[in-house]
């Protein structure tokens, strides 16, 4: 919590991973848990909070998608650039004690902090079911390195470019009636986090999801990632909430904040 | 053995969550509340929506923390629900802290946040990170700090805070100008400085707005001082904000002349709850040293 301020690292390597997502790897120990985020700065063009896709022994990584003129400047950033952040921060996904089979559920770049739960929980053993919806084959994010890493990677798509043309929830619901899993977790957009919850309740399984907001400070102190009607902060209290307390929020999957605090809708 | 009266007001605690933290929207500011704030001070609210500066808005060092947020709020009308849903379930009263660039929109939104019927207004004039139309904070000069109380004085009978920088020669001055304009109270200091961080790796300013206003432990002694000349220039109540961590801290404070004390970075250092925990410290000296109310301890440090 008090690794703040920036910490600036040269880039030690850079990964594609689709048409517009790209991994960057620092160098440095966080001793961060999946799940968890870090602020990362970009001198000249900003900060913004982002999950974290991994850490190992070589360091840690982010997967940074081109939508905004921030993530657009990173993802120009090639090895031995300079890259500023600080964290980790945030809470983490928690696996199940003695856990079998768990379920993931991404959609878009929301797959970045599961690719990382994905790889500690088959560290430990545990079977990972890994479903991952995109608009289309090009922006499918961590296949293969989930395949890799001993995961079952189900794809589907919104026009059918690779696996069935469907939506992630619509898989997972195969999975839970075929399958005995002991806890679902899921990052994406909200609708389809909110599908993703409702099928996991319906089930009587366990879900965690990571949930996004407007963040400014990242330390608990600006106050504009407070959501309704807990008046929680999502910085401190997030990103990771269980599946049952994201549904208890009223804000969850209808509106969220923009920079100045005024509601916005979705 | 905790309570205190500010201009009228009541708080059952003097720990009172200072403008610019976790007040963003009602449901934080009720979150803050229950974690024993004994009042809640609203972001600073202005006529018209700011998406204040781009990020990096905040940055930690050592002794502190500089911040350049910007004064982003969604305008008066907007924040309107907000305040109304803090003041109708936080139990505790609520401040509305607001800010505008000329006097007669000081008015415009001090006549629309008083449809929430807050229990006081605070008026910032100092702060360190807008450029007014004046090319600094109102709270510099003390005739125009004197025509702006006057002004929110004349469309609304709540009562009125004046926030003050401590960037004067004189503060106890700007106090004694603004209690002429009519104000109840008096909420010292805002942030000092400004001050800057730069990244030597990057060769950077931290913050995008290059520079920000200095608080935490840092800016302690500075804001006791400010206290002090301003008890010494009037007796008007004064909520005592800067560096204030601990039950000790705020004592400090009230000895200088405080009734209540804001908190904001200590959030940052404590935790939420650190209401909690300086109430039950500020407590314990008490019982220590045989005080038996807050007044009691108030500005005992001039008798010295």
């Amino acid at each position: 919590m008090k690794n703040n301020p920036f910490i600036v690292e040269k880039i030690t390597k850079v990964i594609t991973e689709s048409e517009d997502s790209k991994t960057f790897v620092l160098p440095g120990k966080l001793n961060s848990k999946p799940g968890q985020f870090v602020m990362l700065w970009l001198p000249g063009a900003g900060e913004k909070p982002i999950s974290l896709s991994g850490e190992t022994e070589d360091g840690f990584s982010v997967t940074v998608c081109a939508v905004g003129p921030f993530s657009k400047a990173v993802n120009k950033l090639t090895s031995g650039d300079k890259l500023g952040f600080c964290g980790p921060f945030g809470t983490h996904f928690k696996l199940p004690k003695d856990a079998k089979a768990i379920c993931l559920v991404g959609g878009g770049y929301g797959s970045a902090p599961l690719a990382y739960l994905a790889e500690v929980a088959i560290d430990q053993g545990v079977k990972v079911f890994f479903i991952e919806g995109a608009r289309s084959k090009t922006r499918l994010l961590f296949t293969k390195r989930m395949r890799e890493a001993g995961a079952e990677v189900l794809t589907c798509t919104d026009d059918g470019s690779e696996g069935p043309k469907c939506y992630s929830p619509d898989v997972l619901k195969t999975v839970l009636e075929t399958h005995k899993i002991d806890k679902v977790f899921t990052c994406g957009p909200e609708i389809m986090m909110k599908k993703v919850i409702e099928l996991a309740e319906a089930h009587k399984i366990p879900s965690e999801v990571s949930m996004e907001r407007h963040m400014k400070c990242g330390i608990g102190l600006c106050g504009q990632c407070a959501v309704d009607d807990l008046g929680i902060c999502l910085c401190q209290e997030g990103p990771i909430i269980s599946g049952k307390l994201a549904l208890s929020l009223k804000e969850f999957g209808e509106y969220s904040r923009d920079s100045t605090g005024k509601k916005i809708k979705g | 053995m905790l309570s205190t009266i500010l201009a009228g007001v009541k708080l059952q605690n003097p720990t009172v969550l200072a403008s610019g933290i976790r007040g963003v929207t009602g449901s934080s500011l009720v979150y803050m509340a229950k974690q024993g704030a004994g009042a809640l001070t609203t972001k600073s609210i202005s006529l018209k929506e700011r998406k204040g500066h781009p990020t990096p808005v905040m940055a930690t060092y050592e002794q502190g923390i500089i911040n350049a947020v910007g004064l982003s709020n969604p305008g008066a009308e907007e924040a309107l629900p907000e305040i109304e849903y803090a003041v109708a379930k936080s139990q505790v009263p609520v401040i509305t802290s607001i800010f505008a660039s000329t006097i007669t929109e000081f008015g415009k939104v001090a006549e629309i946040v008083a449809k929430a019927n807050p229990a006081a207004i605070e008026v910032n004039i100092s702060c360190p990170n807008v450029e007014d139309e004046f090319g600094r904070p109102f709270a510099c000069d003390p005739g125009i700090s004197t025509v702006v109380i006057q002004k929110i004085k004349k469309v609304t009978s709540l009562p009125v805070f004046a926030k003050l920088t401590p960037n004067v020669n004189n503060i106890g001055e700007i106090a004694m100008a603004a209690e002429k304009g009519g104000a109840d109270g008096i909420t010292a200091i805002n942030t000092a400085g400004p001050g800057m961080i730069i990244d030597i790796e990057s060769a950077t300013p931290v913050l995008s707005n290059k520079v920000g206003g200095i608080s935490g432990p840092a800016i302690k002694p500075l804001a006791v001082r400010c206290v002090y000349d301003i008890h010494k220039a009037t007796k008007l109540p004064i909520i005592g904000t800067g560096g204030v961590n601990s039950g000790r801290d705020a004592v400090e404070m009230i000895m200088a002349g405080a009734s209540a004390v804001g908190l904001g970075s200590a959030v940052y250092y404590r935790g939420p709850d650190v209401f909690k925990q300086v109430s039950s410290e500020i407590e314990e000296f008490m019982l220590k040293e045989g005080y038996k109310s807050i007044e009691e301890m108030r500005g005992v440090a001039h008798e010295k």
